[in-house]
């Protein structure tokens, strides 16, 4: 199994790095299980796969470049309101609207990301979640524009494709969602397995050291949360599309947390983590939330603390630790 | 003249309460530099502490306070020793994790004890109504809530300024390791100043209750105000989180006075324009 | 004669009252091997910050040859060839000595801002990476996470690190420190078979060391030069014997 070793040639060692694992194939072949098991489930499923996408994008700023952010709803939520105010004016066209969503969430990520890449500590995480408050306070004064706090009705899309309806049962909202996250994914992929994502583990892993190397950090940083705001902003984009609606919701306090616990619960800086978590959290929630949210938060709670505590690096870090006791190596 | 200058009273009463609420965790946080997001969940147990007390067990309104005070820096005595301190070198990250989460249950168990509605206190009949001074009408409660946190603030200047604690204190914040290299005990002037910091959160949360009422969403609610007090006064300083909060209240109150379209909105904009100008605070040295 | 690779011109600093460089005036010629001695506390680990820029001097100059570059940011230094080590070691505890020279080398390279094509592509920055760990005989340990190596290879790759950057002057703050005295040797082999071309200043407590391979030494105390010269003219001047010699073994 393990090629590591003294005699290993660099070159073969990174590719071996970065190669696609059986286990990654497997994982998007059980995608398309929801088609044929849970049929009565995809807008659930769909609901997953814009979380994951959500979570895929924090990760990229979190999990790589350890930027802890606790108002990246504020992006999800400019995503979502520019799709569904381009459905509701007379523009339904779903891909160029999610291009607008995620386009409209850039520009404001690049405007944000010169002043994140200032920061770090309290200050950072102070900043980001004003800037969440912010946007979530917007859109509720703006309500001639967003519907305040009723929401945004009267959203209507077009076709995927001219073809492909949005139907109750989930199955086109499904099939977009799922298909946009894995070319996102694909893309995100290839960007950790690039020189620029080398450059963004060394920012988390020792963010004094990189001026010390010539790198400059805050440009990296600039660059990496804007690419983030624009997935962000795809994912808001998604919701507001398939669920023909939007609310303030979209921007608030609490979807900043639950997409951090959710990618806490599925490990940070391993792409998948984002995913696993997302399929927990929201299979989970479905089950158990039920009419009484208050004792679900109870729960999250209690995960949070345990996480931190016990696992470290989440479900997929746990995982890995098992593997490697399993094949007799140390942890 | 006259909404003015009572929009500027009622402005200052609600920054004294925001002060009371906050102070605690800027000097723990400039100490310790552990990003405590529970801190309101202390405040809020004072909060319930007080509502029982006089719901169900008739107590006087005053009576509580301390009781409240007490309970407050109690609980947190337990959570510093059982899981905060563990925490004192890792990640920002993992302690934004840890204390959110037991903000989560704080609340979660608060909606299952006392239910998600307004919890209904009657503060005693000489606390209510208003006072005539020199021609402005300002509210008995108002009056009294400036008056234990203006009581509270000289008594935590001077117990700073003049006691030994206090002096242990200054340094532990100043510098950790010469602190210690002086022989004071860090840890342990830390979790009197945790519990203490939390204490006059839980007396902030059985104050505040008239003001602003009390629902299990209190946690959630007034960390982010009490966190934008912090960041804006900088770190560790009594002075600067009671500028902040003052400056902090009074806008609120006025731009919900003046401007009620804009909702909190200014708040976040005075808040980010003040940290991108100086990100240490307005009183922060670091 | 060419200028000088780095020179200082009156700088100082200082935190509060407490003076940590005052007036600080020197230059290192082209292709040099210069120490920095002084007891604890002189301001060396100081000077070194405010040469890289991760402090700011309240007055004077750095030259970087002719050019200024007071004002310039530590990461701006460093692509104009003014790079340090660190006496904690300040490296990527989850990277492994492979990824983290391979990243120096694209930073270095300008290609650590492309995020479209993988780092497989760039062979040639995986070769002199590859290249730079062997010649620190750090082959062998290149696959392990940073984390999981012996002290004293973790200090060679702080040099491997800086070496990836191409630097003109290296500045080397206690490259040994902390390195027990039998594993020193090899840091110091190493140190002493470094280009002749790269300027070194090096921070350094070992004596025979710093007597074997120093063409001209610089003492500092209290945050100011006391004086500069041969490693003889150093050691044969009382003043260095009392604040220094004579406070380490008197």
């Amino acid at each position: 199994m393990s090629i590591v070793g003294a005699v290993t040639e660099p070159h073969a060692y990174l590719r071996s790095q970065t190669r696609w694992r059986p286990v990654e194939l497997a994982f998007w072949l059980a995608t398309l299980l929801p088609y044929v098991l849970f049929p009565d489930y995809l807008v659930l499923a769909s609901a997953i796969a814009i979380t994951a996408l959500f979570a895929l994008s924090l990760d990229l700023i979190l999990g790589y470049a350890g930027i802890v952010s606790l108002g990246h709803a504020a992006f999800f939520g400019l995503g979502a309101y520019t799709a569904g105010l381009a459905a509701k004016h007379g523009w339904g066209e779903p891909i160029s609207g999610l291009a607008l969503g995620g386009l409209v969430a850039g520009i404001v990520g690049y405007g944000a990301s010169l002043i994140v890449a200032r920061f770090r500590h309290l200050a950072l995480i102070m900043i980001t979640l004003g800037m969440g408050l912010l946007l979530e306070q917007a859109a509720n004064s703006a309500s001639w524009l967003t519907g305040g706090a009723d929401g945004l009705q009267g959203v209507k899309m077009w076709p995927i494709f001219d073809v492909f309806r949005f139907d109750l049962y989930g199955k086109t909202a499904y099939g977009y969602s799922l298909g946009v996250l894995f070319i996102v994914f694909l893309v995100a992929r290839r960007l950790i397995n690039s020189p620029f994502g080398l450059s963004l583990r060394g920012i988390r892993e020792n963010a004094l050291r990189m001026p010390a190397l010539g790198a400059p950090s805050r440009a990296h940083i600039r660059k990496i949360y804007t690419i983030a705001a624009v997935i962000a902003g795809f994912a808001g984009a998604l919701l507001a599309q398939t669920t023909e609606t939007v609310s303030l919701e979209a921007f608030g306090f609490q979807r900043s947390a639950d997409v951090l616990v959710i990618l806490i619960l599925g490990g940070t800086g391993r792409l998948y983590g984002g995913l696993v978590g997302a399929i927990i959290f929201m299979v989970a929630r479905d089950q158990f939330s039920g009419n009484t949210p208050q004792f679900w938060y109870f729960w999250i709670g209690i995960l949070l603390v345990a996480v931190v505590m016990f696992l470290p690096n989440g479900v997929l870090g746990g995982l890995a630790r098992l593997g490697a006791l399993l094949r007799g190596r140390a942890p | 003249m006259g909404p003015v200058i009572g929009v500027l009273f009622d402005g200052f009463a609600y920054g004294m309460l925001l002060f009371l609420l906050s102070v605690g965790l800027s000097v723990t946080l400039g100490m310790m530099n552990f990003v405590n997001l529970a801190h309101c969940a202390f405040a809020m147990l004072g909060g319930y502490v007080t509502v029982t007390l006089i719901n169900t067990y008739q107590w006087p309104f005053l009576a509580t306070l301390p009781v409240a005070f007490l309970a407050a820096g109690a609980a947190s005595v337990l959570f510093e020793r059982v899981l905060y301190r563990r925490l004192y070198g890792a990640s920002d990250l993992d302690q934004v994790l840890l204390t959110i989460g037991l903000a989560f249950v704080a609340v979660a168990v608060a909606a299952y004890v006392y239910g998600t509605v307004q919890q209904p206190v009657r503060v005693p009949a000489y606390l209510r109504g208003s006072v005539t001074v020199a021609g402005l009408t300002l509210g008995t409660y108002r009056l009294f809530l400036v008056t234990v946190a203006l009581a509270v603030t000289l008594v935590l200047v001077l117990a700073l300024e003049y006691t030994r604690f206090g002096a242990q204190v200054r340094a532990a914040v100043d510098n950790q390791r010469m602190a210690r290299g002086l022989g004071i005990n860090v840890g342990l002037v830390f979790a009197i100043t945790f519990a203490l910091g939390s204490g006059l959160a839980g007396l902030g949360g059985a104050l505040a209750i008239e003001i602003v009422g009390l629902d299990p969403s209190f946690a959630f609610t007034y960390l982010i105000y009490v966190l934008i007090v912090v960041s804006v006064g900088g770190l560790g300083s009594i002075g600067g989180s009671f500028a902040a909060a003052a400056l902090i209240g009074i806008s609120d109150v006025a731009g919900k006075y003046y401007a009620p379209q804009l909702g909190a909105f200014l708040i976040y904009l005075v808040m980010i324009v003040l940290l991108m100008w100086r990100p240490v605070g307005l009183f922060g040295r670091r | 004669m060419s200028a000088p690779a780095l020179s200082t011109r009156g700088l100082d600093k200082r935190f509060g009252s407490l003076v940590v460089a005052r007036d600080i005036e020197f230059s290192l010629p082209q292709g040099a091997r210069y120490a920095l001695i002084g007891p604890n506390g002189a301001g060396k680990t100081t000077l070194i910050n405010l040469m890289t820029g991760m402090l700011r001097p309240d007055a004077g100059h750095i030259l970087l040859g002719d050019d200024e570059i007071t004002r310039l940011a530590p990461d701006q230094r460093v692509r104009r060839g003014l790079v340090r080590t660190f006496q904690i070691n300040t490296l990527f505890p989850h990277l492994n000595p492979l990824e983290a020279v391979t990243l120096a080398v694209c930073e270095r390279q300008g290609i650590a801002r492309t995020w479209w094509r993988p780092i497989t592509s760039y062979g040639a920055a995986v070769d002199e990476a590859y290249a730079i760990l062997g010649s620190l005989m750090l082959s062998a340990d290149c696959y392990r996470p940073t984390r999981e190596l012996p002290y004293g290879r973790q200090r060679l790759l702080e040099i491997a690190l800086a070496l990836a950057t191409r630097p003109k002057v290296l500045l080397l703050d206690e490259p040994a420190a902390g390195v027990p005295r039998d594993e020193s040797r090899e840091l110091f082999e190493v140190i002493a078979g470094l280009p002749g071309d790269i300027t070194v200043l090096f921070i350094e407590h070992d004596m025979n060391f710093v007597f074997r391979f120093a063409s001209r030494i610089i003492v500092m105390v209290g945050g100011g030069i006391l004086l500069e010269g041969t490693p003889h003219e150093v050691a044969a001047d009382p003043r260095v014997r009392e604040v220094y010699l004579g406070a380490r073994h008197g």
